[in-house]
């Protein structure tokens, strides 16, 4: 198969970036896009280029590295994966492909397709856990967790923290990935007595960082990796009206 | 080079208890003034740091990654083992230290096992106390799945993702330290070498990877979290950003290494697709537990799953091993699997695997069970296939996966470099020669959350409290070496690329120093690994320059490290006369096949000491005594 | 009113605040549309309904008192409702500064991408409206008081009347992304009800879509005359 690809090439923050077109020539349908990249990034290393950077390390979808827009559909067109996971059998012999950054003001771009996400890290900073000491803990046993409310905490849990969801959102919103967080821990017995000031202080945070509100668009759902559901958005908002009330009423 | 294990006197069960209690305590007030720098942001390096800033030390973390979620823990599917016996089936501190000093082949520590197997407990409890979302019963209690190697259901499993949920409950106690102002996290900093003032470790030197800043951090001590070195194959389950440099650079500075030769071939990885593979997909060992592995009886069959009947297949692992079946340990399974592709028997487009077939389970079962049970892998390995599971059986084929060897360490998690301090994979201490399965996430974690904080305080109380300061030279000499050598990279300038030459080390260790060994094989590789790494410093490519985000020099600095202590892995194997574990010396096998140990002159830490670019390294050994379970020939027949 | 400010503070809250406000603004239309409609009962029913909305209450009550406490509260949920737009709006630019050269449009509402721009359109419309059928500048022939002839009259125009049934195109979507994310915003979704979300919220922006174009449309086609 062979593809032209527009890659969008920025220096560093500061600098102004723009589109570079390549072709790959000779891919594999079985090629993971990633691996056609890396053929693109050693031929321009051949040529007297720098490579494009991107970020990428687990490549099987867990640790949440890499991410791109791809043809204007974060982590491109399959759905359910991350690019890592996605496959030129899914795409069109011949096609275009336009590959962008995340576009955000919280996610700086560091260099051509690589952002900073950092701000994600500061919302769970924020309260996005539960505290608890080491050693101190009782017996896990000892406490019972009905199996539904386990499973659906696990649903929001799997967020692999790639930003996809902040790419997609038409307002650069992170709250996909805020409920998640607050989601996973609110159902859980052990996230309870924190559950009205974590909610409240990362949504503040998550405004802090420069992410736009959420419209209830659901972009960020249909481009989440994992899947991840709006519902827990609702959840979140839920808590965060429980919380202003219960604190301002202090 | 001085080993000694420190191990501490009387019964294997009080050892622990009894070294907590004689250990030295730092006082609360004084903790803060002890800086502590941690390296490697996985389950060993973010529990260390938690727990240590909630001490109350002043902890420095660092992390190549963007964030501390993305450390290659997170890719753990299967589960983590505890002795919990939350089943009543049987389970016991005991039994799980005696499954994997059996498992590890008799070549670990006693003591060390025994305090893992403890541990285990205080891990599970840890974990859930953080909400980590463990699978539950319908009763509310949390449910365990068996897991290779064991007779005994004693796995806690957070779906296929226990890894990912265990790593971001320790991410999570690391923000909540980082918010709370005890632990400073440096992401996008790469550890390139470790400082010593006076034979001891006082801090390390970083590059920025966005800025290309090369500076120097001082501590009172160093924990090197670094993970293990896979990717010295190319082709392994490992992210690609795994590495070996923080642990080879601390090895050049005068740590032992230990037992390099010990890597694991995991059984259950899917088979390369073409040349331009980047990396290789395990899949859960966990499938094992429904899965029956097979192929077709008869070599070069080239037909589907489906036309080849029942009485012409081999389910090969349940007839060779009837009481294990296809849950035999690691090593044998993958063994097992290569002789069967190299007989021909292979199966898929490229031959190059066994059948991993769920029919049987699903018939007893039904869909329903087997998708709540591997819902999530069966759609992984239709993401990357494009086969579907639920119909066709999944292929599967080993794949360079952990690595039992790193750093030497004594009882206190101490390398032989004081202040130095070596925690998960990347230290050689607790699996021998090979590792079970769910006892990696075990490991990392009962070494951050509880083995090192307690010890750390040992050391640092032995140590001034006066902070280090980064003027001494020892500080301006390594950072200068570090810029060099970042130069030199650069500087070469010449044809090919990183990964060329990456590949080409790759190929050698799989096809010399791989799962299988044997001395002719590996004589070349030491002939042959030399030769590349002059090479590659005449005809590596590095383009850009070193003062901006390049993401090919990291690389470039990762494979010349590779480079050298693919010898020293080479050397080790070759010293190591006898099979063990997933060691495996085609010279050194009993009538069946297995394994052939021999306990009389191997039954020790192989420690290589580095002696100096183009220097043979020098092996020292530490024995190994087993007082609590006898020596037996592994069987899983 | 701490507890409101303190809503405000967060963008989350910021989101409640304009579902209540809307959701006022949807029960206004409600009673705006019933009083509407009992312009097919006639002129004078019609009149004296509107004049019992200006002696609502009396003695009790002074004059217009109810009717300016009423319109108070829709302006004050209408004011806030524009404010809060104008500012999670505005935070929704800063934060993406930068466009895709290319992005498919990811979303399970359409109407969803609507609000903004139809939320600016209604905003010109209810100046319009107001300045149309309640002070009269911008009606021909205004008589204050004569409610019934001022309707017929301001509607007579097909030109008038057309845009009165456009403006009704755009509350209705609004009203109904704005309905259906009311749930979703206010945390009261549930999967149970999702299904039931999506018809209820077409349902009521039918009702009130029919039930306002009713008027323009009567008074076109001659159902409603002087």
């Amino acid at each position: 198969m062979n593809f032209t690809l527009h890659v969008w090439r920025q220096d560093g923050p500061e600098v102004p970036g723009g589109f570079e077109t390549y072709e790959a020539r000779d891919i594999s349908e079985h090629m993971s896009f990633l691996e056609m990249l890396d053929l693109v990034n050693e031929g321009l290393t051949h040529d007297g280029h720098e490579p494009v950077a991107f970020e990428h390390d687990c490549r099987e979808g867990i640790c949440g590295s890499c991410g791109m827009m791809i043809n204007g559909v974060p982590h491109g067109p399959k759905g359910m994966v991350a690019t890592c996971q996605l496959h030129m059998r899914s795409f069109r012999d011949g096609d275009e492909i336009w590959i962008e950054p995340w576009r955000a003001t919280a996610f700086p771009v560091l260099r051509d397709l690589a952002v900073d996400r950092g701000a994600l890290d500061r919302i769970i900073d924020a309260g996005g856990y539960i505290s608890v000491r080491t050693g101190s803990p009782q017996d896990a046993n000892a406490l019972l967790i009905r199996k539904e409310d386990a499973d659906l905490a696990m649903d929001a849990a799997q967020c692999i923290g790639c930003g996809a969801c902040v790419a997609a959102c038409p307002n650069a919103s992170a709250m996909l990935f805020t409920a998640a967080k607050v989601s996973h821990l609110g159902l859980l017995p052990q996230g309870q007595p924190e559950r009205y000031t974590r909610v409240l202080d990362m949504v503040t945070q998550h405004d802090r960082e420069g992410f736009g509100n959420c419209t209830n668009h659901g972009a960020c759902q249909e481009a989440c990796p994992k899947g991840i559901s709006v519902d827990f958005i609702a959840r979140l908002n839920r808590d965060l009206v429980v919380s202003t009330w219960k604190t301002a009423g202090d | 080079m001085q080993l000694d294990a420190k191990i501490p006197a009387g019964p294997l069960q009080d050892k622990w208890t009894k070294h907590r209690f004689d250990m030295k305590l730092v006082n609360p007030a004084n903790k803060r003034k002890y800086d502590v720098i941690i390296v490697g942001t996985g389950l060993a390096g973010a529990s260390a740091a938690a727990t240590m800033g909630e001490l109350g030390y002043n902890v420095k973390v660092f992390t190549f990654h963007d964030s501390a979620r993305r450390a290659h823990s997170i890719a753990a599917q299967g589960g983590i083992n505890a002795a919990k016996n939350y089943q009543g089936d049987g389970d016991s501190i005991f039994r799980l230290f005696y499954d994997t000093v059996k498992g590890g082949d008799f070549r670990s520590r006693e003591a060390n096992v025994y305090r893992l197997a403890e541990l285990s407990l205080n891990i599970i409890d840890q974990a859930v106390a953080q909400g980590v979302p463990f699978a539950r019963e319908y009763g509310g209690l949390l449910a365990n799945r068996s897991f290779g190697g064991a007779q005994v259901s004693r796995t806690f499993y957070a779906r296929g993702q226990t890894g990912q949920q265990l790593l971001l409950g320790a991410y999570q106690a690391l923000k909540r330290q980082v918010a709370a102002g005890t632990v400073e996290l440096h992401t996008r900093h790469e550890m390139l070498d470790v400082v010593l003032v006076d034979g001891e470790a006082r801090g390390i030197v970083t590059r920025d990877l966005v800025s290309g800043k090369v500076e120097s951090h001082a501590a009172h001590a160093v924990v090197l979290a670094t993970g293990g070195y896979s990717n010295v194959f190319f082709l392994s389950t490992n992210a690609k950003g795994c590495n070996v440099t923080a642990t080879w650079r601390a090895a050049r500075r005068g740590a032992g290494f230990a037992n390099p030769c010990y890597t694991q071939i995991h059984p259950t990885s899917i088979p390369a697709s073409g040349e331009y593979q980047s990396k290789l997909t395990l899949m859960s060992e966990s499938l094992r537990n429904d899965g029956r592995i097979w192929v077709p009886k008869k070599a070069g069959d080239g037909r589907v799953a489906a036309d080849i009947p029942e009485d012409e297949r081999d389910y090969y692992l349940e007839r060779f091993y009837p009481s294990f079946g296809n849950l035999s340990p690691r090593d044998i399974s993958s063994r097992r699997a290569k002789e069967m592709v190299d007989a021909g028997h292979g199966v898929g487009p490229l031959r190059n695997g066994v059948f991993l077939d769920f029919k049987h389970a699903i018939d007893r079962l039904g869909s329903p069970v087997i998708s709540e049970r591997y819902g999530n892998l069966f759609e992984m390995y239709e993401k990357i296939t494009g086969e579907d599971p639920y119909k066709t059986p999944m292929r599967i084929y080993p794949a360079p996966h952990y690595t039992m060897g790193g750093l030497w360490v004594d009882y206190n998690l101490m390398s032989n470099v004081p202040g130095m301090f070596v925690l998960g994979e990347a230290n050689f201490s607790d699996h021998g020669a090979n590792r079970l399965g769910a006892s990696a996430l075990m490991q990392g974690l009962a070494d951050g959350y509880f083995v090192a904080p307690a010890t750390i305080s040992n050391y640092l109380a032995g140590v001034e409290r006066k902070p280090v300061s980064r003027d001494h030279a020892a500080f301006a000499d390594v950072e200068r070496e570090v810029s060099e050598r970042t130069q030199r990279l650069l500087d070469v300038d010449g044809t090919r690329t990183v990964d060329e030459f990456h590949i080409e080390l790759g190929r050698i260790m799989w096809e010399k120093c791989g799962m299988e060994r044997n001395e002719a094989g590996l004589k070349e590789a030491l002939k042959e690994i030399p030769e590349l790494r002059a090479r590659f410093w005449k005809e590596v490519r590095v383009p850009g320059s070193g003062e901006t985000f390049n993401q090919s020099l990291e690389k470039a600095g990762r494979v010349a490290d590779f480079l050298e202590f693919a010898e020293v892995m080479c050397h080790d194997a070759l010293a190591r006369d006898e099979s063990c574990g997933a060691h495996y010396r085609s010279e050194h096998t009993t009538e069946e096949g297995e394994a052939k140990r021999d306990d009389e002159n191997f039954s020790h830490v192989a420690v290589w000491e580095y002696k100096g670019e183009g220097e043979a390294p020098v092996l020292h050994r530490e024995p190994l005594a087993f007082e609590n379970v006898k020596l037996s020939t592994r069987s899983y027949k | 009113m701490r507890r409101v400010s303190a809503l405000a503070h967060t963008s989350v809250g910021k989101k409640v605040l304009m579902a209540v406000t809307g959701f006022i603004w949807f029960g206004f239309l409600v009673g705006h549309m019933a009083g509407n409609l009992k312009a097919f009962t006639g002129a004078e029913h019609f009149d004296e309904y509107a004049h019992h909305l200006r002696v609502f209450g009396e003695p009790m009550v002074p004059p217009m008192g109810f009717l300016w406490t009423f319109r108070l509260l829709v302006l004050v949920a209408f004011v806030g409702h524009v404010i809060l737009a104008w500012q999670t709006s505005r935070g929704s630019h800063a934060a993406r500064q930068v466009a895709y050269r290319k992005q498919e449009h990811l979303s399970f509402s359409r109407a969803s991408g609507f609000m903004r721009w139809g939320g600016v359109a209604i905003l010109v419309f209810v100046i319009f409206h107001l300045l149309h059928m309640t002070t009269g500048q911008l009606h021909p022939d205004f008589v204050e008081g004569a409610a019934y002839a001022n309707l017929v009259g301001g509607l007579s125009s097909p030109v008038v009347a057309g845009l009165y049934v456009l403006a009704m195109v755009a509350v209705s979507a609004h009203l109904y992304h704005g309905l259906w994310s009311l749930f979703q915003t206010v945390g009261a979704a549930h999967p149970k009800y999702h299904a039931a979300r999506r018809p209820l919220a077409v349902a009521a922006a039918l009702v009130i879509f029919f039930g306002f174009i009713s008027i323009p449309v009567a008074v076109l086609t001659g159902v409603l005359t002087f």
